[in-house]
């Protein structure tokens, strides 16, 4: 993986004395909340509920077993113990100490971690696939350009007051892991006829209260336009987004706003003046940065399969771990394989201090020192020689880890809601766990199959509900929780923004509604092979209807 | 009947005002607004508080009695007065009163 150069280092420790000062000031009187609030978001530091919340950039969900340590040793001493990772690859702390931050930030900056840009308007933590590198379907390896933007958008002077945030995801491979169309800008690496490297680009995707798919803006750029094109994209947004309304801000309101066609224009004008500038890409660099990325030596044997297999039909709990958590890999004997952080009733994306560090030494034991987390709030160890599952997942089920439901109904996306966070309306946690528990008997999950439920405690959606093939939306209503179903959205390369179906449901009756919908779905499905989405996609809406609401 | 409530400077810890002027860690030590006398001398210690970098955005909360006791009217209160509702063993509903700021 990327190792910080001298310049990297530099500026990050400079970032954390700089912040150290700031915090100085503002404790001594010398800032106000005023001016001081702008500043502690530049560092991922935001006032939530309860306490402050750190968030810290997982530069495209991509760390090692040093780091992830480091992140344990910071929740045990700095934070209760525990941490909570995220929809955006990032891992947040809920309970840090204002006049704590400072030496958090020095601990996270001795191992290349910081939470720079991680709040604000600005270029946001780069997000990938979680599978990158490692995934059988890839094309190519998406990290190598993600980290080429990620020291392109870090302090980028023209770019550090945009009008909105902006986020960007990349993906390798067809199959979208990335939700790359509900980014702002959207890149899926692919290769032309002569095999050469470039984009899709996706432009003004997102969600939030006004959720859009992003549009098409390039069938192939160049991956030596990369850098330019991106620029001239983000000059256009800084220079004709929204500044009015931050509701109205974002880059996806001003394609609505303008019109794809004419916005296209400004943005072709605009890297026609600087593409043959100095962000043209030269090979030589694309080839410096991705030997970071350089695959490890893979070393599979004849024997592996039978190991793995034998143990699989000696233990019920691995063949199910193995049937749903392990991920196809593109070397021969490898595998990819999900770490849950799901178990049942459970707070999806929370893992404890001892739990990162059973994945760290897991990691360096068995995974070649990488560790992945999706955006789907799971934690991934890329690549495992397949021959080592048994292993990994008897040390998993020990620190109860092993929750064989990726990709299944009790895989929940759901964001921190209003047990934690300032701008909920309604709390999300609790839901996820009603819902986790009510579909606990994992056979009746796997004959439910693939789904994926998503769940944000307000509008502003970082549980991403709009693209849950069944999604919830917790609002408050005189005083009172509810939630709204929406049902047919997706994320992957086909995606959609689901329909809410009909009125919404209080705390009490939602957990209800949903087993509703999923028994519907079971009873209308034409083989037990199609799934939620294809289903829904066949159906509509109406029978769901019916079954919430009665045919009246 | 109102309170008024901020986040510590320092720590982030949810305060509210408390009956000897004081910022108080607990709901059950807040100072009970029922004038606008009571509110108005209450928002100018919040904004003497803020100013003496104690406290972070002080407000208002309505408040109303339960069974016997002081509770928040608004969900969102009642659970920065308490904790995360998914984790009893945190917040301030996992230890026992103390006093604060």
């Amino acid at each position: 993986m990327y190792r910080y150069d001298e310049f990297d280092a530099h500026f990050v420790s400079a970032r954390v004395d700089q912040f150290r000062d700031q915090v100085r000031r503002r404790l001594a009187g010398d800032l106000t909340e005023d001016q001081f609030k702008p500043l502690r978001l530049m560092n991922g530091v935001y006032l939530q509920l309860h306490a402050y919340m750190l968030r810290v950039a997982i530069p495209y969900g991509t760390l090692n077993a040093r780091q992830m340590r480091r992140l344990a040793h910071i929740a045990r001493t700095y934070d209760r113990g525990y941490g909570h990772f995220t929809t955006r690859q990032n891992i947040q702390f809920n309970w840090p100490r204002l006049k704590d931050v400072p030496d958090i930030l020095a601990q996270l900056a001795e191992v290349e971690m910081h939470a720079i840009q991680t709040s604000g308007n600005c270029i946001r933590n780069v997000t990938a696939d979680h599978f990158s590198g490692a995934a059988a379907d890839e094309i190519l390896d998406p990290r190598p350009y993600a980290e080429i933007l990620r020291q392109w958008s870090s302090l980028h002077p023209e770019f550090s007051y945009l009008p909105r945030k902006f986020k960007i995801a990349v993906t390798g491979a067809p199959h979208d892991r990335a939700a790359v169309q509900v980014h702002d800008i959207g890149l899926q690496a692919v290769r032309d006829a002569e095999g050469n490297v470039g984009f899709r680009v996706f432009v003004g995707g997102g969600l939030g209260r006004t959720p859009m798919v992003g549009r098409l803006v390039r069938e192939f750029l160049p991956e030596a336009d990369l850098l330019a094109y991106s620029e001239a994209i983000l000059r256009v947004y800084n220079r004709y987004g929204r500044r009015d309304n931050k509701y109205k801000a974002r880059i996806k309101i001003l394609v609505h706003e303008t019109g794809l066609e004419e916005l296209k224009a400004d943005i072709e004008a605009e890297f026609a003046e600087i593409r043959d500038g100095v962000l043209r890409l030269p090979s030589s660099e694309i080839d410096r940065i991705a030997a970071y990325f350089a695959p490890p030596a893979f070393a599979a044997a004849d024997g592996d399969e039978a190991v793995l297999e034998a143990a699989i039909a000696a233990d019920p709990a691995l063949a199910a771990f193995a049937a749903r958590n392990v991920h196809p890999h593109r070397a021969p004997g490898y595998a990819s394989l999900t770490i849950s952080l799901k178990p049942i009733g459970k707070a999806p994306g929370d893992a404890t201090a001892e739990q990162m560090e059973v994945v760290a030494d897991l990691a360096e034991r068995y995974g070649h020192d990488e560790i992945r987390v999706s955006h789907e709030q799971n934690l991934v160890l890329p690549h495992v020689r397949r021959r080592d599952i048994p292993a990994i997942h008897a040390a998993l089920a020990e620190a109860e880890l092993a929750e064989a439901n990726a990709g299944l109904v009790t895989d929940i996306i759901a964001c921190p809601g209003l047990d934690y966070c300032a701008l909920a309306t309604a709390r999300s946690i609790p839901v996820a766990q009603r819902i986790s528990e009510r579909f606990a008997a994992p056979e009746r999950q796997r004959e439910i199959g693939d789904l994926k439920i998503k769940i944000s405690g307000c509008i502003n959606a970082c549980g991403h509900h709009h693209v849950g093939h069944i999604g919830i939306l917790g609002v408050e209503k005189k005083g009172e929780e509810y939630y709204q179903i929406t049902l047919g959205g997706s994320a992957d390369e086909n995606t959609s923004i689901g329909e809410i179906i009909g009125r919404g449901f209080s705390y009490d009756e939602v957990v209800d509604a949903i087993e509703k919908v999923v028994d519907t779905y079971v009873g209308l499905r034409e083989t037990p092979q199609e799934d939620f989405l294809s289903a829904y996609r066949r159906v509509g809406d109406q029978p769901f209807k019916e079954a919430l609401y009665g045919t009246a | 009947m109102k309170a008024l409530t901020a986040n510590r400077l320092i720590d982030g810890e949810v305060v509210w005002l408390g009956r000897s002027g004081t910022w108080v860690e607990t709901l059950a030590g807040a100072r009970l607004l029922e004038t606008p006398e009571a509110v108005a001398e209450a928002e100018a210690a919040g904004a003497e508080a803020e100013a003496a970098r104690l406290v972070v955005e002080p407000y208002l909360i309505d408040l109303v009695r339960e069974e016997g006791e002081i509770a928040p009217v608004r969900f969102r209160e009642k659970i920065r007065a308490k904790g995360p509702t998914v984790r009893r063993d945190l917040g301030k509903q996992a230890r026992r009163e103390v006093s604060a700021a």
